[in-house]
């Protein structure tokens, strides 16, 4: 929480008027958790139930935090499953050295496991914690995890390797080892050779060893392999991977080893990195896991779309995370990590945010409120809009009564929440129906749909439109399973107002079913008739004028029954969208429930260091809120810090910037609002004064990048941006 | 064919020897005469080198084994330090000659000290009076180390005043490596590759013991037919036969055939043998894989190789950067300002085009770009309005390291996604 703020204070360029935390490093837990609790108010004058706030923010960060993990857990299960037959097949044709012919005559390769990751490199670590877990804890005690920048050598990567192995100091080649004799038996020599000693020691101690004595080895194979897991291996230098599997296959007879290469790009990077004569040492194996996208879905799934967590994210909050994972970077990890502060923001920033709980605590805090939250409670501008909509005497009372005031908030939260679960379950319907239209007006995901339904009312929308006329023209088989998958997703919501909506979907699933049997009596009517009449006639201008008519009659045929139902269908959908699926911004007292400030989660995710610096530079105003600074257009004010009054001017200039004529344009500015008569010997000082205030500016302006001294003239400095060289 | 003989070993050994080096006999001969007998000083280093799997390695050790010469075997590429390599040596050496376990390794930083702990060993060890062998396998990597341990292996016998002879054994010649003017110039020895009818003898020899000795040969055969116009390498096509030879008696096992009627064994496993040319050889699919493969019954096709898995889904900018980057680096700068900017003037075409024909930028490979250009080339190819947020720049510094290396895209692909 605290890294947190801190980061706040880091990044956002705005805080510099409203306050800047210092957080002393704290030995005591509960001494930091109880000063960030603290600072958790600091920003508002009135800290309103701030301890609250924040044992709230807590428990419910932990809550998600714990089903991010459970839903990781699942996801991986299928691709550890893989693993662990992978390596049980190895493992058994390890132990079984048997003299059969094809086993004597076939050169022992490398079990190698390739896992294609995703290019999503910042989720990889917790992918591989989950595999190092999983394997620590059925398979084998022995795993090292190697990353690239750790292993420029062969030599980094042996000592890297052996350490983890190990778990001790592993010496190579140290110059200072006079004492290395009777230094320790720590020091062993980092060759192939002593860790297969190792092994063997280690697997005997463990096969003489009595299970019990130790719980862990019990779950271990006999005679475990040793997984080395390379992270990275795109990043590895070709030799280093080359080295290290040619001297693996020499010894896999003695030592189990599995590799495990961690992929971000596709597999051929393989065949790109090992020549031919390394790769046929390995028998490689390919394991993809999950698609980011696929995790993020379940993600926003798990924590969005459901009535577990009050807290909810706005429909602009929302499109920040999801452009910065498609646009940037395909990280789920940062998508949570930008939730985490979406959540510690709203509660930070929120005093109302005290009422964003569960059900159960919510009257308790509503009633404990204070006149001052009460009054937060009366100036949001939903809360005033609906005010507005009450009667004169209702909203006098609202306005004045604290007491009937917090009857009404409490009432009107819940709805809140009803309206929530409601919303979640005609969604996932809504959803069923659009993602199998074709071109998707409305997206495949429910996430965009999710977003156009927050974002306004989604049945003003043209798209809207453009899928209903699409949903008018299902067939009958698609639309029997459709109503059935919304029938299911009904029933499953707890929300009890679905009662109704189910009778009427099963009613039309059984006219449906009805439909079927009195169809087909008239299908076969109309077309043998047709038929009969045009055996009837039999010359040319006849025939013409029979087929006219019955392409009139199409035309005009009246709707058939399940033409009449589908219609019905249809509509019925779209009043339930049109009831269920309002936007939130329009409920009462949003803003307690949803976070929206999306320009604040923008400035701290995706922020534009550029930007920011040129505005602080050309527009000293906005940081430093003086009035004096403030200017409009092009003119330079000399009460502008000099830094900005250089950076204004060089602006002006070309390629090349003549220091002597700019300290001119310096001076000018600077003495423009200082009297013109003074005495010579003082403005010579000054003019000391300004020379030195002009280097300091000059070399600050170098020092953020934007200039540096030019070779091809001497007098001169080079611009660096905007044109520059 | 030569028999071996030579009057100072025992012929039975001899004998043995050569049967189990077959088509190598020259070579072994060649060799035992330059040994002479165990307490004659031999020649003090000998290069020897050829293809992979020529058999240098197997040969020496054999040799070195049935004759029981004291020897000391290691592997260059193992002992990837000096220090790692010499005290490697000295262990082996303290454990060849005595049956106890060798005593603590003693720290041997230099060649000089090695010189004497190798004296010591010798002595210890009772060695004086024969040739000791030290075999350095790969020796190619020691170029790589300090630039006095090789010419000081060369010169071993002289260093130590003892009878040692320094073997090296490599896959390059030996022009590759003469470090420097005045250093010893060993004796070198060629090893052939072997030809298509030494593959078959030798192949052929490790019969299964189910199956006669024809009848594998048959089948040697017929992997030969395939596989010798792309793998000459040994080990790898006695893997092959192995992987392929189950399929191979299929129909001798079904009853279809017998074990005479090659042409209806050779139309079962001929198909057999391409496909798995295109796939296990390439290690498209992994040898287990096949295996699995073979015994379901299954069609190779099911299996999607490595290959097979080509295409990356990167995000939205990264993988402009990617492109602009492509741009960047392969057009000049001065097509710019045609291609990306909307009113850019006339060209004159002739010119244009007679600067164009002359080569190709792709032959010439990519070429640096300043960052900036990268930008503008990034903020011009992308719809929308690009923010220069903190998170393009942060990609970009990334690639900004690689920029010469455009071909390598999977790395960058990488290093832009971190």
């Amino acid at each position: 929480m605290s890294d947190n703020a801190a980061a706040r204070g880091d990044m956002s360029t705005c805080s510099v008027s409203k306050g800047c935390f210092v957080f002393k490093p704290s030995t005591k837990k509960r001494k930091l958790s109880q000063s960030t609790a603290h600072d958790f108010g600091i920003r508002n004058d009135d800290s309103e139930d701030t301890e609250l706030r924040f044992v709230t923010c807590q428990s419910l960060w932990n809550q998600i935090k714990s089903e991010t993990e459970k839903v990781q857990e699942d996801l991986n299960k299928q691709l550890l499953d893989n693993l662990m037959n992978f390596l049980s097949r190895f493992h058994s044709e390890f132990q079984e050295k048997t003299a059969e012919w094809t086993c004597r005559m076939k050169f022992r390769e490398i079990p190698t496991a390739a896992l294609v990751l995703g290019v999503n490199v910042t989720d990889h670590d917790l992918t591989f914690r989950s595999v190092s877990d999983f394997l620590q804890n059925n398979i084998t005690p022995y795993i090292a995890l190697l990353e690239a920048k750790d292993c420029p050598g062969i030599k980094n990567l042996m000592q890297k390797l052996m350490g983890q192995l190990m778990n001790c100091y592993v010496d190579v080649d140290s110059l200072e080892d006079e004492d290395y004799v009777q230094v320790s038996q720590n020091r062993i020599r980092c060759s192939m050779s002593s860790l297969i000693k190792w092994y063997e020691s280690v697997t005997k101690k463990t096969d003489s060893e009595t299970p019990s004595k130790k719980r862990t080895t019990s779950t271990h194979w006999q005679s475990p392999p040793v997984v080395v897991i390379f992270k990275d291996m795109e990043s590895f230098t070709t030799k280093v991977l080359q080295d290290f599997i040619v001297i693996c296959s020499q010894h896999i007879h003695e030592l189990p080893l599995v590799l495990i290469f961690g992929i971000a790009t596709s597999p051929m990077i393989i065949h790109r990195l090992l020549p031919h004569s390394v790769s046929s040492l390995l028998c490689i194996e390919l394991f993809q896991s999950l698609s980011c996208k696929d995790h993020l879905s379940t993600i926003i799934d798990k924590l969005l779309l459901t009535a577990q967590f009050p807290f909810k994210l706005g429909e602009k909050v929302l499109q920040v995370l999801i452009n910065i994972f498609l646009y940037h970077d395909f990280s789920v990890q940062n998508f949570i990590k930008g939730f985490q502060l979406c959540i510690v923001e709203h509660f930070y920033s929120q005093p109302l945010s005290v009422l964003c709980c569960q059900l159960a605590d919510l009257q308790k805090r509503v009633h404990s409120l204070s006149h001052d939250q009460c009054e937060n409670i009366r100036r949001l501008p939903s809360f005033r809009r609906y005010v507005e909509e009450q009667e004169s005497g209702k909203q006098v009372a609202l306005l004045t009564t604290d007491n009937f005031l917090k009857e009404e908030t409490q009432k009107l939260l819940e709805d809140l929440h009803v309206y929530h679960e409601n919303y979640v379950s005609v969604l996932r319907c809504l959803h069923v129906f659009t993602s199998s239209l074709p071109k998707y007006p409305l997206g495949k995901q429910i996430r965009e749909l999710h977003c156009a339904c927050l974002e306004n009312q989604v049945w003003e929308t043209e798209e809207y439109e453009s899928s209903l006329q699409l949903a008018r023209m299902l067939n009958k088989s698609d639309l029997v399973t459709m109503l059935q998958q919304c029938m299911e997703i009904l029933l499953s919501s707890s929300g009890k107002e679905f009662d109704k909506t189910v009778e009427k979907l099963k009613k039309f699933l059984t006219e449906f079913e009805n439909l079927e049997v009195a169809e087909a009596f008239q299908e076969q009517d109309v077309s043998i008739s047709s038929q009969k009449e045009l055996q009837k006639k039999t010359d040319l201008y006849h025939l013409q004028k029979t087929l006219l008519e019955l392409k009139e009659s199409r035309r005009s045929k009246k709707l058939t029954k399940f033409e009449m139902l589908r219609f019905e269908v249809v509509d019925y959908i779209d009043s339930l969208v049109r009831k269920y699926l309002v936007p939130a911004d329009r409920r009462t007292l949003h803003e307690i429930l949803y976070f929206n400030t999306a320009a604040v989660l923008r400035g701290h995710l995706n922020a534009a260091p550029r930007t920011a610096l040129h505005t602080a530079l050309n527009n000293p105003h906005w940081y430093l809120k003086n009035q004096a600074l403030k200017c409009d257009g092009g003119s330079i004010s000399n009460k502008a810090p000099d830094i900005c009054i250089v950076y204004k001017l060089h602006l002006e200039c070309g390629r090349l910037i003549n220091l002597v004529d700019w300290l001119e344009a310096f001076s000018t500015v600077v003495m423009a609002g200082e009297e013109p008569n003074a005495d010579t010997a003082s403005s010579d000082q000054m003019d000391d004064i300004i020379h030195a205030r002009f280097i300091r500016a000059v070399s600050e302006l170098e020092l953020l990048g934007f200039i540096k001294p030019s070779k091809q003239k001497t007098d001169h400095v080079a611009r660096l941006t905007w044109g520059g060289c | 064919m030569p028999n071996l003989e030579h009057p100072a070993y025992p012929a039975a050994a001899l004998l043995h020897l050569e049967g189990l080096v077959p088509c190598r006999e020259s070579q072994v001969s060649m060799l035992l005469s330059i040994f002479g007998e165990r307490q004659q000083f031999s020649f003090p280093s000998i290069f020897i080198y050829g293809h992979t799997s020529s058999g240098k390695t197997y040969v020496m050790q054999t040799l070195l084994k049935t004759l029981q010469l004291p020897h000391v075997f290691v592997n260059c590429v193992e002992c990837f330090t000096s220090r790692l390599l010499l005290e490697e040596i000295l262990i082996q050496l303290q454990s060849c000659s005595c049956e106890t376990e060798p005593t603590s390794p003693v720290p041997c930083d230099t060649f000089n000290d090695f010189v004497r702990l190798f004296k010591q060993a010798l002595v210890s060890r009772g060695l004086q009076d024969q040739t000791l062998y030290i075999v350095l396998d790969r020796a190619e990597q020691l170029r790589e180390m300090e630039a006095n341990i090789l010419p000081a292996f060369l010169r071993l016998q002289e260093l130590t005043d003892s009878n040692v002879t320094v073997v090296l054994l490599s896959e390059i010649v030996w022009e590759l490596f003469r470090p420097n003017v005045g250093c010893f110039d060993p004796l070198t020895l060629y090893f052939p590759d072997y030809s298509i009818g030494h593959l078959q003898k030798i192949l052929s020899q490790n019969h299964p013991p189910e199956y006669t000795a024809d009848f594998y040969a048959a089948y040697i055969n017929i992997l030969l037919g395939v596989f010798y116009m792309v793998c000459r390498d040994l080990k790898e096509l006695r893997h092959l036969a192995a992987l392929n030879f189950s399929k191979y008696c299929e129909p001798v096992v079904r009853g279809e055939a017998n074990e005479r009627d090659t042409r209806k064994l050779w139309k079962n496993i001929e198909p057999h043998l391409k496909k798995a040319m295109q796939t296990v050889y390439l290690r498209e699919i992994s040898s287990s894989q096949w295996e699995r493969l073979q015994h379901d019954g299954g069609e190779p096709g099911q299996l999607k190789g490595l290959s097979a898995h080509t295409h990356v889904e990167l995000p939205y900018y990264s993988k402009f950067l990617l492109i602009a980057a492509y741009l960047a680096s392969y057009n000049p700068v001065r097509t710019d300002k045609r291609f990306f900017l909307k009113h850019h003037g006339k060209i004159k075409k002739t010119n244009f085009m007679k600067k164009h024909e002359k080569t190709s930028n792709h032959l010439l490979g990519p070429k640096p770009f300043p960052l900036d250009r990268l930008l503008a080339i990034l903020y011009s190819i992308v719809d929308k309005r690009v923010a220069p947020t903190a998170n393009i720049f942060s990609q970009e510094s990334s690639t900004r390291g690689k920029k010469c290396k455009f071909p390598l895209l999977q790395m960058k692909i990488v290093s832009v996604a971190t």
